[in-house]
């Protein structure tokens, strides 16, 4: 296909007369000749169309198959005995579904434990980052007062430094605090990490919603706090349902912060799921129990592809809400 | 309005402000005083030594190779992951071709955005571990595994210097690709359909839509993506300290600011030391973030 740079004009009176260029024929020409050569152009686009489709079609489906072969291996191996991971072909069907691998790893591995203080911590966390988040959001947001800016700007701050330079300090202070491997220290943290993008993410949007309500409310007799609740909460719900899910992923993923404030000794009790797993993959390299490795890895994936099947537009949205704006 | 307003003010800001000046102010503010002492946890008081910490730092080895490891991670990753994304978001959008002068994705493209987007909702971690055992050295790796069963010789895929360090590089990109898929698509729905219903009309072929429309009218979200990418690319430490072996190894040839940070702290208390490294990671991340802006910077593209 040779190119046709042409700029893009619109075809006027005065390219009436214009005669179709050497290689195909664009059509600029009047009504009567304009229907002879769009359809000529769509011929000729629709082979260009088939070819790089079909090309295009080849990349999208190798790149599908990239992303779940490992899933996809990870799951089948969960079900396989230590022979058949070392001796089989890595994509052959197991030669039976053996549930034993989960067991070993939910009670054995304490996979169970982790789960579940993952859960716990991250409930908390979410919900005291939607609490604290959408209340500073909201007074910043609709209410003049001295020093607003000030703490608007500090808040927004915490996007642009990287935790690795707070790593250290943080870890002092929360030692100080006595909340060194306690479930109260890393909800704090959690909260605490959370709150730039999510005061940053929800003062933007509780701007967009109209004063009129707001009045109307007032007027008769809600007082601010009755207002924030029952009317301006409820009001910002889609900004709300896709920056919780954004957090409940974000602190369910999250890596280095349990790994700084949940070690020393007793601290593998509290450990959260992604700390646990990472765990038990260095130790598997002794112990060797690779379907149990395959079968927690399973259980930490499964939730979050159900999670994200369930809330897959929510998800995309909330995630790439912040850059886009 | 005005009944009870500053109480209720302070009683809403209150709490979010304690909890985040406490725990993210406080500490990035201690940090750069630590950077200048040297600490290591058990003495009471950290002693002031000015500079030493970033002399050391300059004449440290791991540190150079860590940022040069950044510096590869930094053209690398973006480059690729963008490159790969660009394509398929066009393909998701345009590249079905236009019906009516309306542009269409290819057919299942609905499915290829779903999937694709599903690396980035496990954590980094997980990915890691699950890739540790994908580049296991022996059989029971799949990829070894698969080239083996073809008749070719195991690759050691982290345990080779010469290959550790890409070979993360590829898992990055595989878990990146889907986010900026689906960002690129956002932006690409946001040109207007006219625009390349007037290029088709103009006898634009897709090559020509794609450099011609798409890339000028997207150039914002593609900086957005480019810092984004850039800022990950300062936070390997995750992938790096799962996956590699030795934290970091073979002999330092995958490690990252993140890890040396967290080895020098946490394994050697040295957190004055540690402090001073976090510094210099945060200077570079600033200077990439605005030269980033700076030389991308161009007249934006009224529609």
């Amino acid at each position: 296909m040779t190119t046709n740079s042409k700029p893009i004009a619109p075809a006027g009176p005065a390219k009436s007369t214009a005669r179709p260029t050497g290689d195909g024929g664009q059509p600029t020409g009047d009504g009567r000749r304009a229907g002879r050569d769009r359809r000529h152009s769509a011929a000729t686009q629709k082979s260009e169309v088939r070819l790089l489709s079909g090309l295009g079609h080849i990349a999208l489906l190798v790149w599908a198959i990239l992303v779940i072969a490992p899933l996809l291996w990870t799951f089948l191996a969960s079900f396989k005995s230590n022979t058949e991971i070392f001796l089989g072909s890595p994509f052959a069907i197991p030669d039976s579904f053996s549930f034993a691998s989960y067991g070993r790893a939910w009670s054995e591995a304490n996979v169970g434990r982790y789960f579940l203080n993952s859960v716990f911590v991250v409930t908390l966390g979410t919900a005291g980052t939607m609490l604290f988040g959408s209340m500073a959001a909201y007074v910043l947001s609709r209410y003049r007062f001295f020093g607003n800016r000030a703490i608007y700007y500090l808040f927004v701050s915490g996007l642009a430094f990287p935790v690795f330079l707070a790593l250290v300090p943080l870890f002092l202070i929360v030692n100080n605090l006595g909340l060194l491997n306690t479930y109260t220290g890393l909800i704090l943290v959690y909260i605490a990490y959370s709150l730039p993008f999510t005061v940053f993410f929800l003062a933007a949007f509780f701007k967009t919603l109209p004063n009129s309500v707001a009045e109307a409310a007032m007027i008769d007799g809600a007082s601010h706090t009755r207002l924030f609740f029952r009317i301006m909460m409820p009001m910002a719900k889609p900004a709300l349902v896709s920056i919780t899910i954004f957090n409940i992923i974000g602190q369910w993923n999250q890596y280095l912060l349990p790994v700084a404030l949940m070690q020393g000794q007793g601290a593998d009790q509290k450990w959260v799921l992604t700390q646990g797993i990472a765990s038990i993959s260095t130790a598997a390299g002794y112990e060797a129990d690779w379907a149990a490795l395959f079968a927690a890895l399973t259980m930490s994936i499964l939730p979050m592809i159900v999670v994200y099947a369930f809330f897959q537009r929510q998800i995309q949205n909330g995630l790439t809400a912040g850059a886009v704006k | 309005m005005r009944y009870g307003r500053y109480p209720f003010i302070v009683g809403f800001l209150a709490a979010p402000v304690a909890i985040y000046v406490t725990f993210v102010i406080a500490p990035y503010a201690q940090a750069f005083y630590l950077a200048m002492t040297n600490w290591r946890g058990v003495s009471a008081n950290p002693k002031f030594i000015g500079l030493q910490n970033f002399e050391r730092l300059l004449q440290d080895d791991i540190f150079w190779k860590a940022v040069r490891h950044h510096g590869l991670l930094l053209l690398a990753v973006p480059l690729i992951t963008i490159a790969i994304a660009l394509f398929f978001a066009f393909m998701l959008n345009v590249g079905g071709g236009g019906r009516r002068g309306e542009m269409t994705g290819v057919w299942g493209s609905r499915f290829y955005r779903v999937v694709f987007f599903f690396p980035q909702v496990l954590a980094v971690v997980i990915v890691g571990v699950i890739f540790s055992r994908v580049y296991a050295p022996d059989d029971s790796g799949l990829l070894n595994g698969a080239l083996t069963a073809v008749g070719l010789e195991p690759v050691l895929f982290m345990a080779d210097p010469d290959i550790a360090l890409w070979s993360i590089v590829a898992v990055l990109i595989w878990q990146a690709v889907g986010f900026y898929v689906v960002l690129f698509s956002a932006g690409m729905s946001s040109v207007p359909k006219e625009i390349y219903e007037a290029a088709t009309i103009d006898g634009a072929n897709r090559t020509n839509m794609f450099f011609r429309v798409t890339l000028p009218l997207l150039w914002d979200t593609l900086q957005v993506a480019w810092v984004y990418l850039g800022i990950a690319a300062f936070d390997a430490f995750a992938i790096v300290q799962v996956l590699s072996v030795d934290q970091g190894g073979p002999d330092g040839a995958t490690t990252v600011l993140g890890m040396e940070i967290y080895r020098n702290a946490f394994s050697y208390s040295q957190f004055g030391y540690a402090s001073a490294m976090g510094v210099a990671l945060f200077f570079l991340t600033i200077t990439f973030a605005a030269l980033t802006l700076r030389v991308s910077k161009r007249e934006t593209i009224e529609l």
